[in-house]
């Protein structure tokens, strides 16, 4: 059952509130939460997904060349990976406006 | 099965690639909670069904239009979510008999914060695992009230402040001291009870895979930092986990059949001060406050390994 974004009037509220997409929070974007972001330093990457592992926001993926990257749609910038990395490989720059 | 899997080598890339907790969550920056949630659901699989008492992570997490869960999932009170859990878990039991549903064997979860488990839903999480439902229960323990804004809650440390035992020049902070939630599920022989850390997020993966093969009642603690709460920096939720248990404030053990086991042994403990001094709500502390909690944590972690020397399986 295809769901819009948001009900518009009480005549579309499902009944008992169900939920019929699994993982439907993804169309909201907390992107815009930030206030630095994640950048990676290929050189230094070791490719363990240390970064991967500790994302609260599951956002961080892995490339074809087994690098990884944030996701910055959903990223809110609480800088748990660029802490945890053990190389040092990932610095928090702040955001432009 | 590749062949990695047969071995213990634990890297973090080998671990389950699907997400069942989607980004876009509406959790706080740097929430130790999510993290804990995530890997609890990585490793469970795609057969649970969960059940999820009120708090941080059903109000984060299921925004009314949305939801972030990929599993079937069900939202009860803070009360009976135990309850709620072991009524699924005879559902399954009941309609696999009657040939309604496949033999696909799906384990029941419930999940819920401290206040949830410690003080709220204690009595029907007592019922549930004392009927020996198989069935997880996972709590998330982040210390106080944090959804409600930071109030007090049986799980909270002695002389912690928050805003319902907010530290005066009388009074530093709470009074009492944690309820040992662990202890109070080995004496109601649940069959697996154990406690975690994300901060240790390969440790916290294996405890919930040996619960999903436990059949019968199985209790999980996990302690997930709270910046917001904790009055800490966002990037440092990790760290604080990990000091936890360096300390020997949260020591990671499991209870097999009533067996003790330090699963994570920390070789000389390190003082309390560390983990103290980073957390605003340890920040009216003096010297004076920090060696009577150093006492009380040196007597817990002494209790703790006698209990491992000691103990012994009932099976």
């Amino acid at each position: 059952m295809e769901q819009k974004k948001w009900p518009e009037t009480w005549r579309e509220v499902t009944p008992g509130c169900i939920v019929f997409t699994p993982g439907s929070a993804s169309t909201y974007k907390t992107g815009s939460w930030r206030a630095q972001k994640p950048v990676w330093d290929n050189s230094k990457c070791i490719k363990c997904g240390i970064c991967y592992i500790f994302c609260p926001e599951a956002c961080i993926h892995e490339d074809k060349n087994g690098y990884f990257y944030a996701d910055l749609d959903y990223c809110k910038g609480c800088g748990i990976c660029a802490h945890e990395c053990w190389p040092q490989a990932i610095k928090m720059m702040e955001e432009e406006v | 099965m590749s062949i990695v899997q047969n071995f213990e080598v634990f890297v973090p890339k080998l671990i389950e690639k699907r997400e069942f907790f989607s980004p876009g969550h509406r959790a706080c920056q740097g929430c130790g909670e999510v993290v804990a949630l995530r890997l609890v659901l990585k490793a469970l699989g795609e057969n649970a069904i969960i059940s999820n008492a009120t708090g941080c992570m059903e109000i984060i997490s299921s925004a009314y239009p949305h939801t972030a869960w990929m599993h079937p999932y069900i939202h009860v009170a803070f009360e009976n979510t135990a309850a709620v859990a072991s009524g699924v878990e005879a559902a399954l039991k009941a309609l696999r008999r009657k040939g309604k549903i496949s033999d696909r064997y799906v384990k029941s979860v419930g999940v819920a914060g401290d206040g949830g488990t410690a003080d709220i839903g204690l009595q029907a999480l007592s019922g549930a695992v004392e009927r020996g439902h198989d069935m997880i229960f996972v709590c998330l323990d982040n210390e106080a009230y944090m959804n409600t804004g930071i109030q007090r809650s049986s799980q909270t440390p002695f002389m912690a402040s928050t805003t319902t035992s907010p530290a005066g020049k009388v009074i530093p902070g709470q009074r009492t001291e944690k309820k040992n939630m662990p202890e109070i599920m080995v004496a109601h022989r649940a069959l697996y009870v154990a406690t975690a850390c994300p901060s240790y997020p390969i440790d916290l993966i294996n405890k919930v895979k040996k619960a999903k093969n436990t059949a019968g009642p199985s209790y999980l603690h996990i302690l997930s930092v709270c910046p917001t709460g904790w009055r800490s920096p966002s990037n440092e939720t990790m760290k604080l986990g990990r000091l936890a248990v360096e300390t020997g404030i949260f020591p990671l053990y499991e209870v097999e059949k009533g067996k003790y086991r330090i699963t994570w042994e920390v070789g000389k403990r390190r003082p309390v001060e560390d983990y103290l001094k980073i957390q605003g709500r340890f920040r009216h502390l003096t010297p004076e406050h920090i060696k009577q909690i150093q006492e009380k944590v040196d007597r817990e972690y002494e209790l703790l390994l006698n209990k491992v020397k000691y103990s012994k399986s009932w099976a």
